[in-house]
């Protein structure tokens, strides 16, 4: 599964973060990295983006780049 | 001595800086880039300078914003670092403080909004703290002032005594260690030349920074060396090179944390943020209450305090230009020079020193929405529509702006991290009809559209925005066909805006703006005034019809027959639009020998509705006022990127006149 699919509300766990160049660096910057705890808490008013919060601060990223990052529960 | 103020976006640095330095700030660009420096003496220390390094989350080669921090470090090689991190959010600010601790200067860390994490039950054992990273650690509140002189003081003692960080290894035995102490190793007499530390270049080295690996002139067999460490490192670790870096660190922060720190209880701070965003950034309620909130900040600015203060100020300048022209005239002086004066200076530099309340005034309202954290959510908001033409969110509140002034639209687009995307606002601004063009549109669209003057006006604002939709549609495929910076975004807790940051970017946005009225925009007026009042033989015209200006106008009106508007007047309005819009309007009164009040009939003269119409779409498009195009210039830091844009804008404006007059001519000629 990927973050984007993940619910509102539900916690899940990182196993990969994929994608490339400066996005990835960025991800892995923030703190998205395998084994990192995540909560999905919001989509954005129209639909896209999401706010995500992990390591007690919140972070908003692209549908599209939270569907390069792979999750489990 | 100076040391430099690094840490990440949103933690305080900038009200730590206003703390440490008072007003004493001096604030100027990097070179080459169009990222702030400040600078500032601490108060009471003659000599001691901080620099105010942009926020930034980590060491890369990416932004602007890191190449500027990095290269500060590196080359002007601070005294001691001062690393601000917020302590309710230690984790993630750790990051930069490790990467920071490799660099191999004297620091401190100084722990931010301590009150806040104490105030909801957590704690922060500074002992603990000190012993893991091996720095000085100061719990501080940069917005409450406490602990700033524990602050300065640690900061002398490591600077004075050059004391280094203690820790610079931060992993465990493992493949990662293996791979970072070999390259270390290898990269050592490079970086000693250079004068980096051999740790950082090693690092930077790993994670494929090629900002580093170029300054350090390794040869291609040290490289395949190395190469063969960071792939040996990759398969032992079963991760990417860049992965297991990071890690490496935030596995090291996790266990200093777990040692040192007691966690808050989901913190008051948060709750509020959480419950003010129920309403903010909910599903429907989000863009009614954006729109709310823009709708009171313009109406403050423009319908109320600004226009008020501009009425004062404007009437304070009229009186001092009487005042002046009954001296002058007294003194007997050329009537020449009384209207250089008077008709050049009091009037050019008036007219646009006039804009300096609404720029306050807005500014006062953009650094509130700012610091309160609400800027950030307006981007989480547009993202998506935006997103459409090549954008991201942050873009959308310097183009609202601009629907007021260009000028404070274009200043304001220093918030956005992405150059890219600062460029690109930049050359979209314009497009946005500013409410300088009011008096043009009501002037026409009462003259030749009375039933229609509502539809005229908002058909043009649409106009505007289309054009603009269309023109960043073209940008995204040909001048910034690059990639998009990614949106990866912190939305921090709403906080109330501390009031000498407030104050502090007024009166920065304020001298800015009058440093240009009187040197970019001075000149121009001048020139404009010269053209005015002489005529070929540089005797002072009696009829403005034979004025140089109007000899241009002559000169260029027959580029626009194929607008449908072939007469001098209507072009040589159009060149006094440069100097202020609304002096389009007053040329056309003195040029039809009309005034005000008959205007609208000696443009019937002039126009019929259909190349009125033509005209009005123009107006809208072409180029943007003197103020603008020097705050352009000065914004982009390049004549001939501003140039380009008049000239684009100009462009833009004519083939879509052009367009709209022979399309339109057509359907009249069938129906």
């Amino acid at each position: 599964m990927t973050l984007d699919q993940v619910a509102i509300g539900e916690e899940v766990k990182i196993t990969k973060v994929g994608g490339e160049g400066e996005l990835r660096c960025r991800l892995l910057d923030m703190g998205l990295i395998p084994g990192t705890v995540v909560r999905v808490q919001k989509v954005a008013p129209m639909g896209d983006p999401i706010e995500i919060w992990l390591r007690g601060y919140e972070l908003t990223i692209r549908k599209e780049d939270a569907g390069k990052i792979e999750v489990a529960k | 001595m100076i040391y430099a103020l690094v840490g990440n976006q949103n933690c305080g640095k900038t009200t730590l800086f206003n703390q440490l330095t008072g007003s004493n700030q001096h604030v100027g660009n990097f070179p080459g880039v169009t990222v702030d420096s400040k600078t500032g003496e601490i108060r009471g220390d003659k000599g001691d300078a901080v620099v105010d390094l942009p926020g930034i989350y980590s060491i890369r080669p990416y932004t602007n914003e890191e190449l500027v921090t990095r290269r500060f470090i590196l080359k002007e090689r601070p005294d001691g670092i001062i690393n601000i991190v917020d302590a309710t959010n230690i984790e993630r600010n750790l990051y930069l403080t490790l990467q920071l601790l490799e660099m191999h200067i004297p620091m401190v860390l100084a722990l931010n909004m301590m009150d806040e994490v104490r105030g909801n039950g957590g704690t922060i054992d500074i002992e603990k703290m000190e012993e893991a990273l091996g720095i000085p650690v100061v719990p501080i509140s940069a917005a409450k002032n406490e602990g700033i002189e524990d602050l300065i003081h640690a900061v002398k003692e490591v600077a004075s005594r050059r004391i280094y960080p203690k820790v610079t290894d931060f992993c465990e035995k493992g493949a990662v260690h293996r791979c970072i102490h070999a390259v270390s190793h290898q990269v050592e007499d490079h970086a000693e030349r250079i004068g980096i530390s051999p740790r950082f270049a090693a690092t930077k080295i790993v994670e494929g920074d090629r900002d580093v690996i170029e300054s350090l002139q390794l040869s291609d067999n040290e490289l395949d060396l190395m190469e063969h460490s960071i792939v040996e490192m990759e398969r032992d670790s079963g991760m990417d090179r860049n992965a297991a870096l990071a890690d490496m660190r935030y596995d090291f922060i996790e266990k200093v944390c777990g040692r040192a720190v007691i966690k808050c209880r989901e913190s008051r701070e948060h709750k509020r943020s959480v419950r003010i965003d129920a309403v903010l950034t909910n599903k429907y309620l989000a863009i009614p209450s954006f729109l709310a909130i823009m709708f009171l900040v313009f109406w403050l600015t423009f319908g109320v305090i600004g226009t008020y203060l501009s009425d004062l100020l404007s009437m304070g300048i009229d009186r001092l230009a009487a005042v002046t022209e009954r001296a002058l005239a007294a003194y007997g002086i050329n009537p020449v020079v009384e209207s250089l004066v008077i008709d050049g200076i009091f009037a050019g530099v008036g007219s646009v020193l006039s804009f300096l309340p609404i720029i306050v005034v807005l500014f006062f309202f953009l650094s509130i929405l700012e610091d309160s954290g609400y800027m950030a959510r307006i981007a989480f908001v547009m993202d998506r529509p935006l997103r459409r033409i090549g954008l991201s969110g942050k873009s959308f509140v310097s183009m609202l702006i601009g629907f007021g002034c260009s000028v404070p639209a274009v200043m304001s687009t220093r918030t956005l991290s992405s150059e890219r995307d600062r460029r690109m606002t930049i050359m979209l601004i314009p497009f946005i009809s500013c409410s300088a063009k009011i008096p043009i549109y009501a002037l026409f669209a009462a003259a030749f559209f009375r039933k229609y003057q509502a539809l005229v006006m908002i058909g043009l604002y649409a106009l505007g925005i289309a054009v603009g939709i269309v023109s960043a549609m073209v940008l995204r495929k040909t001048l910034f066909s690059g990639k998009p910076m990614p949106f990866v975004m912190e939305l921090p807790n709403y906080r109330f805006p501390s009031a000498k940051s407030v104050a502090l970017l007024m009166w920065d946005k304020a001298k800015d703006f009058v440093q240009r009225a009187f040197t970019v925009i001075f000149i121009a007026t001048l020139i404009i005034w010269f053209l005015q009042t002489f005529d070929t033989r540089l005797n002072v015209v009696e009829d403005s019809g034979n004025s140089l200006l109007a000899l241009i106008g002559k000169l260029i009106a027959p580029l626009f027959i194929p607008l449908g508007f072939n007469d001098w007047r209507a072009a040589t309005a159009l060149i006094s639009g440069f100097s202020a819009k609304e002096a389009v309007v007053s040329t056309l009164s003195v040029l039809t020998g009309a005034g005000m009040a008959d205007l609208g009939d000696a443009l019937a003269g002039i126009f019929t509705p259909l190349t009125a119409a033509s005209y009005l779409v123009f107006t809208l498009l072409y180029t943007p006022c003197v103020a603008a195009v020097a705050t352009i210039r000065r914004e982009t830091g390049s004549a001939w990127k501003t140039l380009g844009i008049v000239c684009m804008q100009c462009g833009v404006a004519w083939v879509a006149a052009c367009i709209f007059y022979q399309a339109a001519s057509l359907c009249l000629h069938f129906l």
